[in-house]
């Protein structure tokens, strides 16, 4: 984690203005600090990770029991259970190819969907939205993958684009309510959230999306011809992942459309003043942030060939939120974030399934990452490291901003 | 009991490794009763020993806890390891994109045999059955119309006891209305719901009664459902709708949401039927309104299932509970015995024994 981020300023492309020379000079100056709280709160979280592996294995409160009777059996047991537990979770993260394909495969739609919620961040809205912009995403990818025919490759290229065209709208809906009416979009987005998950067990109920011969909730697999290929056992969407972050990037830094977005999300009534038209970039933005949950729902239902179930996103749309803050809203971050998500989930795995870790434990873990990343005074406290600019980024603003 | 074992097994090892006098250690551990999934050691108290076999299980999206079919048939699991003396895998799911990758995971750690739960696994179960034909599957509540030689569904009749509770039901109920609401409309929910409005159907053609049901329509499939199976307080004002409405038993079908539905009941005391497991055992607090439960019996399925993959017994041969091989059932009356007439438990017992026999079908 620590090494790429470290590596990520020199790798962008050198300044080519003279003004943004000093911005990229401060940014990295800035990012330092960021990237020491990060890797800090990752440790910290492994520590009381390690506590909670301690205490919830049998063996060791057993040992407990006749403690001052027999210390050593304590920490030996104890040692023992952090030591498997986080083996555990390192091979079964980045241990194996196998491990490795499962943590990529994983990310890909965490990091989709984060960098929606990001963008969204940075235009100064709070999408809250990016499940139910998933699950009309897949509702699409899905009909599209198992209703039609269509020749390889065109059929896995409109399964797509019906899947980010779906989320558009949905997260445009919210956009454009934001745009003409004032409506929150905190609000609009949550409402959404249910709509489209209320329409999903509509329509799984529908002989149009249920299985042939099946009462079930659950639609046909996708066609294979609307799949992707599989390279070295990992689909290749999951390259679109890392795509969709480099457009993200280009939109936001190099673009018109993304100056104006950074110009609204950092003060609407100057960008306004400015000549821009906030409207529109509200409303764009969403969409956006929508087509982009989009993906991510194409990344489970056409890479991963996923059935239509009406828990087909799983919590990969509130996870990206985390993602995104964990990310602070730059473009790089959610790309991190979903990588290191995608690795405690497939780690987790591994730690349930070779050590019998309880599976929340690897949420938990997740959980206090953030926790410790939202709070960088707690760890600077805890470190005792002076503080010296915090990386602050632009999140949403309040009600009515 | 078993909790016993497993910690007798841990302290065997920890004798072993220290070599000092134990006797304090023995002592502060008697009684204990800390379970550990984790270890799965065998011990010295099974009946068999074969810790050379591992059978493992992956749970739907519900988790082990879920007070329903993921923690019954982690029940079964349990109960042969205890009785088989073998090791054990366990992993949970959270999504579905998970299905794949967990069933996989189970695959790496050498397990011999492996028991999915739920309807929702059934691509990816039969997809790694596929690919690995040397372990023997085992999937609840699903069905394959050509399984593999090592895939085996686990499915069950659950109509023919509800049938029997509708029957009860209905010659226990004093207002002539009873309720039922189910989890969501799906077949293994409305199954339980089709059999208990059978069955309250029988009642009054048998007596000239016109007891009603609320909540379930079986001709026109509509009826009354949380669409949330976690949700206890969608299952308690569904419930204290229909005891408003005058029903004075509830039948609910929606797993952990049909505990809000014994809360309605116990508050407005009037009585209510469990399913899936004994309620007087998987939520003892309601037990005092439980009349009875219709038993799912998915730990029995599973550990057969297990049993017959050690043994070398295993077909893919659709397994199906029914009245008559004991895979569904009726719980005891428990607590409310007193209040049913002998003539109505021994009616049931006989429409029972007619199933069985084949006499009598249900749907």
């Amino acid at each position: 984690m620590s090494d790429v981020s470290v590596q990520e300023p020199a790798k962008s492309p050198p300044p080519e203005r003279k003004g943004e020379a000093r911005e990229e000079g401060n940014r990295w100056a800035a990012y330092l600090p960021t990237i020491k709280t990060t890797v800090a709160a990752v440790v910290l979280a492994l520590l009381i990770g390690a506590l909670l592996i301690i205490f919830s294995t049998p063996r060791v409160i057993e040992s407990l029991k006749y403690f001052f009777s027999y210390p050593w059996d304590f920490f030996k047991f104890a040692g023992i259970a952090v030591w498997d537990g986080y083996t555990a979770l390192v091979k079964g993260s980045v241990g194996s190819w196998n491990s490795i394909e499962r943590t990529l495969e994983r990310a890909a739609p965490l990091i989709c969907a984060g960098l929606g919620v990001s963008l969204a961040f940075r235009s100064g809205l709070f999408n809250i939205g990016a499940q139910g912009q998933m699950l009309a995403g897949a509702i699409a990818a899905g009909y599209v993958g198992f209703h039609f025919d269509f020749p390889p490759g065109l059929h896995l290229l409109l399964a797509a684009v019906a899947a980010i065209a779906a989320g558009a709208v949905w997260g445009g809906i919210a956009g454009w309510l934001k745009a003409a009416t004032g409506a929150h979009e905190v609000i609009s987005t949550i409402m959404l959230n249910y709509v489209a998950r209320f329409l999903m067990i509509y329509l799984l109920g529908k002989e149009l999306f249920q299985r042939p011969n099946s009462n079930d909730r659950l639609s046909p697999p996708p066609a294979e011809s609307a799949t992707f290929p599989q390279v070295f056992g990992v689909h290749t969407g999951v390259l679109l992942a890392f795509l969709a972050a480099l457009g993200v990037w280009w939109l936001l830094e190099r673009s018109t459309t993304g100056f104006e977005m950074r110009a609204v999300g950092a003060n609407p009534s100057a960008a306004a003043t400015a000549g821009m038209h906030v409207q529109r970039t509200y409303f764009l933005a969403m969409a956006l942030a929508g087509a982009l949950a989009g993906l991510a729902a194409v990344m489970q239902i056409l890479g991963q060939q996923d059935s239509l179930t009406e828990n087909v996103a799983g919590t990969v749309g509130f996870d990206a939120i985390t993602v995104a803050l964990l990310g602070r809203a730059t473009t790089l971050g959610p790309v991190l974030g979903g990588l290191l998500f995608g690795a405690l989930s497939s780690g987790g795995l591994a730690m349930q399934a070779a050590a019998g870790v309880p599976p929340e434990l690897a949420q938990v873990l997740q959980a206090l990452i953030v926790l410790f990343v939202a709070a960088p005074a707690l760890v600077r406290g805890v470190l005792r490291v002076k503080a010296e600019g915090d990386g602050g980024t632009v999140l949403a603003k309040g009600w009515g901003g | 009991m078993k909790r016993t074992a497993r910690s007798a097994a841990a302290l065997v090892g920890v004798a072993a490794l220290t070599l000092a006098a134990c006797g304090d250690r023995e002592e502060s551990s008697t009684g204990s009763s800390d379970p550990s999934p984790s270890e799965s050691a065998s011990s010295s108290e099974p009946a068999q020993s074969n810790p050379d076999f591992k059978a493992c299980i992956v749970s739907d999206s519900g988790g082990f806890d879920d007070k329903s079919f993921n923690q019954t048939s982690y029940a079964g699991l349990q109960n042969a390891a205890d009785k088989l003396g073998i090791e054990t895998g366990e992993v949970e799911s959270n999504a579905p994109s998970e299905f794949a990758d967990n069933i996989d995971a189970m695959v790496q750690e050498d397990c011999n045999s492996i028991t999915t739960v739920g309807f929702l696994l059934g691509d990816a179960t039969l997809a790694a059955a596929k690919k690995n034909p040397k372990i023997d599957f085992s999937i609840v509540d699903f069905a394959y119309e050509k399984a593999p030689q090592n895939l085996k569904g686990l499915v069950f009749n659950t109509a023919e006891p509800s049938f029997l509770a509708g029957y009860l039901a209905a010659g226990t109920s004093e207002s002539g209305i009873v309720g039922t609401l189910g989890g969501a409309q799906i077949p293994s929910v409305t199954a339980f719901m089709d059999g208990f409005q059978l069955g309250i159907e029988k009642y009054n053609e048998d007596e000239g009664t016109d007891v009603q049901l609320i909540g379930w329509d079986k001709e026109t499939q509509k009826g009354t459902f949380t669409n949330d199976f976690e949700s206890k307080t969608k299952g308690q004002s569904a419930a204290s709708e229909m005891i408003t409405q005058g029903a004075d038993i509830i039948f609910p079908v929606a797993g952990p949401a049909g505990l809000g539905a014994l809360q309605a009941v116990q508050d407005a005391d009037v009585k209510a039927i469990w399913v899936d497991t004994d309620g007087c055992v998987s939520a003892a607090e309601y037990c005092d309104v439980l009349l009875t439960s219709v038993m799912k019996g998915m730990d029995v399925a599973v550990e057969e299932a297990i049993t017959a993959s050690l043994d070398g017994n295993f077909s893919s041969e659709l397994y199906t509970g029914t009245l008559e091989n004991g895979g569904v059932g009726l719980a005891p009356y428990n607590e409310l015995e007193g209040e049913i007439p002998a003539e109505l438990d021994a009616k049931v017992q006989e429409l029972k024994q007619q199933i069985i026999d084949g006499e009598l079908k249900v749907q």
